[in-house]
């Protein structure tokens, strides 16, 4: 005979409704802002990554290379344990009155992800024919300018399934915010285990959030490539 | 308007432009031929720097192209360069691939800009396609609209390298027809092309290239009828029988 009795009211209603709809809210932010960021981030360095200038294309790569082959909890950790140790007093103070550990969080997952969104939009540049940088190129567009108005749009559209995983990882890898004390959606499941024992509940209200939130980023995404992106379909 | 004095170009060892020298004057329609692997399309290709020149001078409406402190993208504005391939924009429809360089590049208001594209859409006579893209366009329709595109920035210059090779037959006669009438307004074009009946009508002269050097330069009727070099001759004769020169 099972033991454990199933007590699903704590998490539907209460004050540990009230901690995991907050935990959600948190998680929600945390991803939307870093997905943002990322995907911005990533174009800048997939762009860095392929400009004829050496030092530019160098540092690009060794940005790829360094945030890709670390584990995303150590850079964690290094943003919000390491990185104040360095800045001046008054840029600690000022961060320790804000959320700081909500910010370290934003800035490890947007540099985390954005180093393997750059790699997936590089691909994406690489199969636009060469012929398209000649013709806008011909046109009088810089190649900055070619690359923002003729190659980036037409290399993200191909992108796009790489992306939706990559914006899924970063959704997911939000959870490790937990670590440095940021309240999203795993930690105050934890919190509501803590104060209840009732850890089946609680985590399976987690998975069922990051679920759901999984199949609504891959559900927008998809929406707008479909309505946007595809009526304008290559030939 | 364009001045070519002495220009070399090398692909690593291959010698593909061999002191050309070349005056187009303003206004002139200046049909290039010659076989494939001549230097006509790399020779087209340097007078809006898509390949640099490696010696010699190139100068293209008073701006010297080895100058490394001119402007290139300003140059490349004021010539119209149309593909082999068309290169068209695929995401963008046939009135954003006209209108996007005058909008972002000379800051026309979008609605100037279409009014304009417009007209010249109509010129083209594609005027109903304004909001087709071009993967729902024949490759006659599509070279016409990249004809439109690079005259939206009002060119100086237009540069055309094989405009129909990649067209098929009965699609040549419309986009040839719309140079043609091109010709007339008075813009200095350089075409590059095998279309014999387009130079002979609408050239006011005609180069013929082999293996990086200009031999021939002459008024087409000299180049069709006298043409002094046994290279053109043989040129010539493959183009009009080419089943008699085979068996020759």
């Amino acid at each position: 005979m099972l033991n454990y009795q199933f007590d699903w009211s704590i998490i539907t209603s209460g004050k540990y409704f009230d901690w995991l709809v907050a935990g959600l809210i948190t998680t929600l932010k945390l991803s939307a802002i870093s997905i943002v960021l990322a995907f911005v981030l990533g174009l800048v360095i997939a762009v860095m990554r392929m400009a004829h200038n050496k030092p530019v294309r160098w540092f690009a790569h060794a940005y790829l290379e360094f945030f890709r082959n670390t584990p995303l909890l150590v850079q964690i950790f290094f943003w919000y344990f390491g990185s104040y140790k360095i800045l001046p007093a008054v840029v600690n103070d000022w961060l320790v009155s804000t959320n700081f550990e909500f910010a370290a969080a934003v800035i490890a997952l947007t540099i985390y992800t954005s180093a393997f969104i750059a790699e997936d939009i590089r691909s994406g540049i690489l199969s636009i024919p060469k012929e398209q940088m000649e013709a806008s190129r011909s046109a009088g567009f810089s190649y900055l300018r070619s690359m923002q108005y003729i190659i980036l749009p037409q290399a993200v559209r191909i992108t796009i399934p790489p992306l939706v995983n990559q914006f899924l990882n970063l959704a997911k890898n939000s959870s490790l915010a937990m670590t440095i004390g940021v309240m999203e959606m795993t930690y105050q499941a934890r919190q509501v285990e803590s104060y209840t024992f009732k850890g089946f509940e609680a985590f399976t209200a987690a998975t069922v959030v990051y679920l759901v939130l999984s199949i609504l980023i891959t559900t927008l995404v998809n929406t707008y490539n479909e309505k946007v992106l595809n009526l304008h379909k290559a030939a | 308007m364009i001045t070519f004095s002495g220009v070399h170009k090398w692909f690593k060892q291959l010698h593909v432009l061999n002191d050309i020298n070349l005056h187009v004057t303003p206004g002139e329609v200046l049909v290039v031929c010659g076989p494939s692997g001549s230097g006509k399309s790399t020779l087209i290709r340097t007078i809006n720097q898509l390949e640099p020149i490696n010696q010699g001078s190139l100068v293209v409406d008073g701006m010297d192209l080895s100058d490394k402190k001119i402007d290139i993208n300003k140059l490349r504005a004021e010539v119209g360069f149309v593909f082999q391939q068309f290169n068209l924009y695929p995401h963008l429809s046939v009135i954003g691939n006209i209108t996007l360089a005058p909008i972002k590049i000379r800051n026309t208001p979008k609605k100037e800009a279409e009014e304009q594209a417009m007209q010249l859409l109509t010129r083209v006579g594609l005027a109903e396609k304004r909001d087709a893209y071009p993967s729902q366009l024949s490759g006659g329709q599509q070279q016409r609209v990249a004809i439109a595109r690079g005259l939206a920035m009002r060119p100086k210059i237009m540069l055309f390298d094989e405009p129909t090779s990649a067209l098929d037959p009965e699609m040549i006669g419309e986009v040839l027809q719309v140079m043609q009438d091109l010709a007339k307004t008075g813009i200095t074009m350089v075409v590059v092309t095998h279309e014999m009946g387009f130079a002979r009508e609408v050239a006011d002269r005609v180069v013929f290239m082999a293996d990086g050097v200009i031999l021939e330069e002459a008024a087409p009727e000299d180049f069709f009828l006298r043409p002094q070099h046994e290279r053109s001759r043989q040129f010539l004769r493959q183009l009009l029988t080419p089943m008699q020169a085979e068996c020759s």
